[in-house]
């Protein structure tokens, strides 16, 4: 297991340099000279001059590519170009707002997700099952900014029941949820219904139906568990896309996380924001998959980590 | 995922597969749909009651109504004709993408499977990196750093999709290489190229087709996405989730102009979805579990 666990994350470090390449690499993709990008077309010369210097433009893309290696195992990100303030500063502020979202999400995907995908799966070709099938697929095809608009429409505008957009109290935190959890929810109970019906036909479910088990119990306590493996494997994806992928959901209800912030970047052209941002957010991911990858043992003793 | 055949399907088996797919009403469902949404695109300019640039200022944010089926803008354009004139933006953007990305990760997986050693290494690690992004941010990376505008869109999405088309086309050489059908047109004395090409292209493609069908409905997803941030198809280019993001800020005087386009979106991407799981069923009769 340790040793296991050890080159599994030894396999992340090279993951990791190549997220850092790709965040190097995309300033030499942009059109033009960024620090005029960022200056305006009335910066003076000499000050896109010294913002190509404090930027390393001046510099070769390896060497740029080490310092900045060297820069964030020192654990700094450098300066925000709109905010002038160091962007680790500011990632702090904004991220406990996106794990707030994303985990508030999660847990309506656990709490409805697989409930439906059981239901789902105790009758296949039920008027139950083609419902939720076609129900999920629904959520799957409906983009998530319009959900959040028209959830917005329906319960903050006309019956008011929650505020238009911000934070502060849970009231705020529903529709983003529910928005963000709605198409996550739809992936987890087609995979929920699909493995559990896998299971359902093993040997040993059979036995259990013939020594009287009862439905549910074999459901819950016989297949559930044993159908677990690629379901987690799915929420954690799931939980990774939303830690980085909550772009939409906070840019519609003015969520005061790292989506929003990235939009922020993106707009104002604050490139070392957006580099930080786009670092944080890949490690992040890989991080949790790692995670998910180390949870198969916890969920299923029979898997060995060779 | 074990699509893929044991050999090239003989004429009955293709029928077998078509009457499958004729049986299976909710693809049917999707293939009506893509059908529609394609007479659209093409047929947009006799389908749409109006111009779909003509302000009628008079007309402002009007709701629904005989003279304007599904509403006015902020400009007084007419919501109908600029759905149907959206199709094209959507249609082109998702193709087109699907269509880079099919191409150039198929080829990139058939590769690396058949070649294995260094290449597979290479193209599989680089792959990964693509995926260790989450999947709305490689794109909008890729769309800041070059600028808005259609081509882009279309180019940030093909980069995304490419991984999984390359990992299916390696899967199925892998499984393929090793088969009898394999070794003996290479004893033949087949090109290696014309192995790949006419003995396993041939016995992939339709699994191919199944995810192209799929990764259209997710790139459609995806341009909305980027259209809704304005790094998408830009204005005054009617594009669907361009017209949701112009309407957000009327949510409370004029919900309809965020809202109609939407549903649009919607049924595009149920679309290709069900289209997709129908195609899917059809070809691979396990993976329906009836």
């Amino acid at each position: 297991m340790l040793a296991y666990l050890i080159r599994r994350i030894l396999i992340t470090i090279p993951l990791a340099l190549g997220v850092v390449f790709v965040v190097t690499v995309s300033f030499d993709l942009i059109p033009g000279d960024p620090a005029a990008l960022i200056l305006g077309e009335f910066a003076t010369p000499q000050a896109i001059a010294e913002l190509r210097t404090s930027l390393g433009l001046d510099r070769s893309l390896p060497a740029r590519y080490v310092s900045y290696v060297g820069d964030i195992l020192r654990g700094d990100l450098g300066l925000s170009i709109r905010e002038r303030r160091a962007v680790t500063a500011i990632l702090a502020e904004t991220f406990p707002f996106t794990v707030q979202l994303a985990l508030a999400a999660i847990a309506l995907v656990l709490a409805v997700g697989i409930p439906l995908g059981l239901l789902a799966a105790r009758r296949p070709g039920s008027w139950v099952d083609n419902l939720i099938r076609v129900v999920s697929l629904a959520g799957l095809s409906m983009p998530v900014f319009w959900t959040g608009i028209v959830f917005m429409v329906i319960f903050s505008v006309n019956l008011r029941w929650f505020p238009v957009s911000g934070s502060g109290t849970w009231r705020h935190l529903v529709l983003p949820a529910v928005t963000l959890a709605l198409p996550s929810i739809a992936v987890v109970a087609r995979m929920t219904r699909s493995t559990v019906l896998e299971v359902l036909i093993e040997d040993y479910v059979r036995t259990a139906r013939a020594k009287g088990v009862g439905e549910r119990t074999l459901l819950i306590k016989h297949t559930l568990r044993n159908a677990l493996i690629p379901v987690v494997t799915v929420l954690g994806l799931q939980l990774g896309q939303m830690l980085g992928g909550a772009v939409l959901t906070e840019t519609v209800f003015a969520w005061p996380g790292v989506g929003r912030l990235t939009v922020f970047a993106i707009f104002n052209r604050d490139f070392v924001l957006m580099q930080g941002l786009v670092l944080v957010l890949a490690l992040v991911y890989v991080f949790v998959n790692l995670l998910v990858d180390l949870s198969y043992g916890v969920i299923d003793p029979r898997v060995r980590y060779a | 995922m074990s699509l893929v055949g044991p050999a090239p399907a003989p004429a009955s088996a293709r029928r077998d597969v078509w009457r499958r797919f004729h049986r299976n009403r909710l693809g049917m469902v999707g293939a009506a749909i893509v059908l529609l949404l394609v007479v659209m695109a093409l047929f947009a300019p006799q389908i749409a009651p109006r111009d779909p640039a003509e302000q009628n200022l008079r007309a402002r944010r009007t709701a629904p109504n005989a003279q304007y089926l599904l509403g006015a803008d902020e400009f007084g354009r007419d919501i109908l004709s600029r759905i149907v004139f959206g199709t094209r933006a959507s249609l082109v953007v998702a193709l087109g993408s699907v269509a880079i990305g099919l191409t150039l990760g198929s080829f990139l997986g058939a590769l690396a499977g058949y070649l294995g050693g260094w290449v597979d290494g290479l193209v599989m690690r680089t792959m990964d990196l693509f995926l260790a992004f989450p999947y709305l941010l490689l794109a909008i990376i890729i769309v800041s750093a070059l600028g808005p505008g259609m081509l882009n869109t279309i180019l940030a999405i093909a980069v995304w999709t490419i991984p999984a088309f390359a990992r299916v086309a390696r899967s199925a050489v892998l499984q393929l290489k090793e088969r009898d059908f394999v070794t003996a047109a290479l004893s033949l004395g087949a090109k290696e190229a014309r192995v790949l090409g006419v003995h396993l292209l041939p016995n992939f493609a339709a699994t191919l087709v199944v995810y192209a069908s799929l990764y259209l409905a997710y790139a459609i997803l995806m341009e909305s996405a980027l259209s809704f941030l304005g790094l998408g198809v830009q204005p005054p280019t009617a594009s669907w989730a361009g017209m949701i993001a112009s309407g957000r800020n009327y949510v409370t005087s004029a919900p309809h102009i965020a809202t109609i386009p939407g549903i649009a979106i919607a049924v595009a991407v149920l679309g290709f979805n069900l289209l997709g799981d129908g195609l899917r069923d059809a070809l691979d009769p396990r993976s329906a579990k009836h």
